[in-house]
């Protein structure tokens, strides 16, 4: 069979887009898709499936895509993945089972992703639900946070037939597919469909409550009933740099600018309450994924001219997705390589000026297998910008550990678990960045899949 | 816009306290089974509202309610003030922040509270009161109106002074110049709290600093979630960045930025005006509640 090139998906033109915070994706069409899917080799032994933190059928759903079964397409991603149509968009899927597919020897590998997105909007679009009728376990689970590895655990333990309660701190559902990635990247109404189909599958859900705050989880466990606890609560502390100026006003955490834009909706201020104020000048500071997610919202903004990414390492050792680069660089971003900011300068009334920066070279490479930045002294130089958007990564919350008997953490506040799950304490389980520190969302579902398997025996052997 | 609002907290009790300055307690049982002094609340009012940070004063486990005490500066103040007994908020959450620890080994307690910051002070002194401390306060205002929470601070304290700018009550002046002449006659008093506004809490502090009296405030700045995420709380304090919400809101007033602190409010006040404009253009300014 000869290997024909991977179906293009249809963008939202970049001059166009960066106007609006609508979709950049637009999806393939049925006929698109099943040319895709058609290019698949239906491995007998699929390489594909084993890069896949949650083990969706990979080669079974593109057959059936091919067949033009996409309900059935449908009903094997979701059998072992809860998120399909969040997954579809914001996995890197190059890294994982794109990056095992056998095509890759001759070309590109099939898009397995788009093609996942496909059928998860499919059956969407066309209300098709799935077919669980599980038998009721009388037993009560709470979950803590609701982002992609509490609802991939509660998904799970409902489909098993567990009494499962949601808790969420925030007003609103899905945690950083909520607060964290753009509209234009992850549209909030797939994340409030995804969990739609949740609650349909009887999750009960406690928006508002800070556990730790609110109710510890001792009181859930010994007051309100709940047998085990799964904690999810993510990676959300940022990190600042801790040079002079940090404090000026118009100096955010990525966490609180792409906060107060897709859980507030700032970018549709006055018709919502919660401002946003940019300048003409945008620096973003960092080099993963929430860089470009706030270079990009950034440049979306009324007033901003330039938007440009300051990193201490060379476009090569950039943590984002190639994809989100090559959609940054589309729409207009700016990069300013092997630099690092030493000082924000301030205006007399205690706004950004402008930003101090120094050149680094790489050296040998680190713990990260990264090549090391080096300052090279003498060479700062100035950079005229009157917006900071620091994006250095996130560090997980002590407040459960330090609220909670005989949850132990690590050093850096990781909370400690064996491979599925399990902490310290028996019943209480833990996944995702909460454990891992800031990593994918996929990576927190895999989590939040293999804890809820582990809470499933857990349950069944007490008593 | 009253229409839109989520049946989740309902008003329970509404006091207009004086022009500006409204009281509502809410039906939150989670938040008033766990409140303790010192903590705070973060409303929103309904689906497009933003999150407003209030520090709570007063609470009620039986009753399942927490007071709260808001004073009508901006849209948001504004829209809830329109807002009666029997109405629903969108969202309550809480209680945020850390509870106030009791100053060990102090004789004679001395509360400064000013405007709003009155009744976030008034738990505080509450308990300290019936923790058996010798609890004094001063109170005070633009005028006898605006001084608020009087009969619930005389119930708690062994004595009030007051100060307005107008002179209507007590002392005509500032707090601190009421306090110059208590630390001056009272030598007994070795810790000092004050809420109020920023400028209030940095003079208040400047001067018991100068008394060597060791003083606590309670900041209450720009926040979004509340929980340590976002970071728009920062303050410095002793030269450090800290977060409000997770450190504080209690802190040592002797260390704190309060210049930065009062910068930072300012940070979407252009912002700010738009939509009160907005709100008022559509509301004709004369729509208020009881």
């Amino acid at each position: 069979m000869a290997v024909k090139d991977r179906v293009p998906m249809r963008e939202q033109d970049p001059k166009v887009r960066i106007k609006n915070f609508d979709e950049v994706a637009l999806g393939y069409t049925e006929e698109e898709a099943i040319l895709e899917a058609s290019r698949c080799l239906q491995c007998p032994n699929p390489t594909c499936v084993a890069g896949c933190p949650v083990h969706v059928r990979i080669p079974e759903f593109i057959k059936a895509i091919t067949e033009r079964k996409f309900e059935e397409a449908y009903k094997i991603i979701t059998s072992t993945n809860s998120l399909p149509a969040v997954c579809g968009r914001v996995c890197p899927q190059e890294e994982q089972c794109e990056k095992n597919c056998i095509l890759n020897r001759i070309g590109k590998p099939i898009a397995i992703g788009r093609l996942e997105r496909f059928v998860a909007d499919y059956a969407l679009q066309n209300n098709i639900e799935e077919e669980v009728k599980p038998e009721k376990k009388n037993k009560k689970v709470a979950i803590i946070g609701s982002g992609p590895a509490g609802l991939t655990c509660a998904g799970d333990l409902l489909k098993m037939g567990y009494d499962v309660t949601i808790f969420e701190a925030l007003h609103a559902l899905g945690g950083v597919l909520t607060y964290g990635i753009p509209e234009f990247r992850l549209p909030k109404r797939i994340v409030e469909a995804e969990i739609e189909r949740l609650k349909k599958l009887g999750a009960k859900v406690e928006t508002n409550v800070v556990v730790g705050k609110t109710v510890t989880i001792d009181e859930l466990m010994e007051e309100e009933g709940f047998e085990a606890v799964f904690i999810g609560t993510g990676a959300g502390l940022p990190r600042f740099m801790g040079i002079p100026g940090e404090n000026l006003n118009r100096v955010y955490s990525a966490n609180e600018f792409l906060t107060r834009i897709n859980l507030m909706k700032a970018y549709k201020f006055p018709e919502y309450d919660t401002p946003i104020a940019v300048g003409k000048r945008v620096a973003v500071i960092g080099g993963g994924n929430v860089a470009m997610d706030a270079a990009r919202s950034a440049l979306r903004l009324e007033g901003v001219e330039e938007v440009i990414v300051v990193y201490r390492r060379s476009k090569e050792e950039m943590p984002a997705r190639a994809e989100e680069i090559e959609h940054a660089i589309e729409e207009g971003i700016k990069f300013e390589f092997l630099a690092n900011p030493i000082r924000i300068n301030g205006t007399e009334d205690g706004w950004v000026k402008s930003m101090d920066v120094i050149r680094m070279k790489l050296g040998e490479p680190d713990s990260s297998g990264r090549r090391r930045p080096i300052e090279i002294p003498g060479s700062e130089f100035t950079m005229e910008v009157d917006t900071v958007i620091m994006a250095l990564g996130t560090s997980p919350n002590r407040l459960i550990p330090s609220t909670t008997k005989d949850i132990q953490v690590q050093k850096w506040g990781g909370i400690i678990t064996d491979e599925d799950g399990r902490t310290s304490r028996p019943g209480v389980f833990a996944g995702g960045d909460a454990v891992t520190g800031a990593a994918t969302v996929i990576l927190a579902m895999g989590a939040g899949k293999k804890a809820a398997k582990a809470i499933d025996e857990y349950l069944r052997n007490k008593k | 816009m009253r229409k839109r609002v989520l049946r989740m907290y309902r008003i329970v009790r509404k006091e207009v306290l004086n022009p500006a300055v409204k009281l509502m307690d809410i039906e939150a049982p989670r938040v008033a089974k766990s409140a303790k002094p010192g903590q705070f609340v973060i409303l929103r009012i309904y689906e497009k509202g933003e999150r407003i940070p209030l520090t709570i004063a007063d609470y009620d486990p039986g009753k399942g309610t927490v007071t709260i005490v808001f004073q009508e500066v901006g849209k948001s103040t504004k829209l809830l003030g329109t807002l009666n007994e029997g109405d629903y908020i969108a969202d309550f959450v809480g209680p945020l922040g850390n509870t106030m620890e009791v100053p060990k080994g102090a004789k004679k307690i001395l509360g400064v509270g000013g405007g709003v910051g009155i009744p976030a002070l008034y738990p505080k002194l509450k308990m300290l009161h019936q923790e058996g401390y010798k609890v004094e306060a001063i109170l005070g205002g633009r005028s006898e109106e605006y001084v608020i929470f009087r009969k619930e601070m005389e119930a708690v304290c062994d004595k009030v002074y007051y100060a307005t700018d107008d002179g209507t009550l007590g002392k005509k002046g500032f707090v601190t110049d009421v306090l110059k002449d208590v630390l001056e006659n009272d030598k007994e008093v070795d810790f000092v709290i004050t809420v109020g506004p920023v400028i209030m809490m940095k003079n208040v502090c400047k001067m018991t600093k100068e008394y060597n009296i060791p003083t606590i405030v309670s900041m209450n700045p720009l926040m979004v979630d509340g929980t340590g995420m976002c970071g728009a709380c920062r303050i410095e304090v002793g030269g450090e960045t800290k977060f409000v919400c997770m450190d504080g809101p209690i802190f040592d007033g002797h260390l704190v930025n309060f210049d930065l602190a009062m910068t930072r409010l300012n940070m979407f006040k252009k912002q700010e005006k738009i939509s009160l404009e907005l709100y008022e253009k559509e509301h004709g300014g004369g729509h208020h509640g009881r």
